[in-house]
């Protein structure tokens, strides 16, 4: 298939991701790439110097609120995908309603306890929904460690699903872009599965 | 009873457990988790109630902090 092709399907799509750090940044703006037609995005945090290695990011926007940069940086990359902005913690309640409108839900926190609470709001909100979460991308090397696995119909975990991030483990761009691309991958596998679905249909 | 853990059998002496009953026996210590019971979400609060039966198929997914 065309990429123009692909990027008019995609376009159909609203994607919302629930973080902008490193996972959630990087999964943001590969998906913008892709022709994505709309996202969702939350945070509550503000850019700051020790983001800047591995969260798409630029050294002018530190201090500034995470989702405002990012939707920046989308618009400068594909003004085509339109951007929405929530700068709030997000909770068991405030995930429903926020992330109402979306085909797909990005888990894209820092902090495992965060992690299950959005899990298991997402899961048990709307248990027909994809959601595509980040778990174990500290360090770097192993490579080879980092992996996706499907539970059930829908959700998708990507990472090591082991290394959890410490002094002696750091978050780094390489293990965390890679595993945030492999989440906005796991998005477009599962929206152009209904346009097969679509044209057998 | 025999269940089917994350794809694999499993065999354990128990007619049946529950969540937190199996994560003791697996000595599965780490806190944060999801799991799921042929298909339905258990909620973190549900598990010490949620009961494990034979042929059960039970998935779960570790959460690690880092983004």
């Amino acid at each position: 298939m065309k990429f123009s092709e692909i990027k008019r399907h995609l376009a159909g799509y609203t994607v919302g991701i629930a973080g902008a750090g490193g996972l959630g940044s990087n999964c943001a703006v590969a998906l913008a790439r892709s022709g994505i037609g709309h996202l969702v995005i939350a945070d509550h945090d503000i850019v700051d110097s020790s983001n800047l290695n591995r969260q798409y990011y630029f050294i002018d926007q530190v201090g500034m609120k995470k989702t405002e940069a990012l939707k920046e940086n989308i618009e400068r990359i594909n003004p085509e995908t339109k951007v929405d902005i929530h700068n709030t913690v997000l909770s068991t309640e405030n995930i429903p309603v926020i992330f109402r409108v979306c085909d797909v839900i990005v888990e894209a926190f820092d902090e495992s306890g965060m992690k299950q609470m959005l899990a298991e709001t997402v899961l048990s909100t709307w248990p027909e929904r994809p959601l595509i979460i980040g778990s174990g991308l500290a360090g770097y090397g192993m490579t080879n460690k980092l992996k996706e696995r499907i539970l059930g119909r829908t959700l998708v975990v990507c990472g090591d699903e082991e290394s959890e991030t410490s002094d002696e483990l750091p978050p780094m761009a390489p293990r965390v872009g890679i595993v945030a691309n492999m989440q906005a991958n796991a998005v477009i596998e599962i929206l152009m599965k209904r346009k097969e679905h679509e044209n057998n249909t | 009873m025999r269940i089917t853990l994350n794809n694999r059998p499993e065999e354990f002496s128990n007619d049946e457990m529950t969540v937190s009953e199996m994560l003791r026996i697996k000595k599965f210590t780490y806190k944060m988790r999801i799991v799921k019971i042929n298909g339905k979400l258990i909620k973190r609060d549900e598990y010490d109630n949620a009961i494990i039966r034979n042929g059960d198929d039970v998935q779960m997914l570790y959460l690690m902090s880092g983004g």
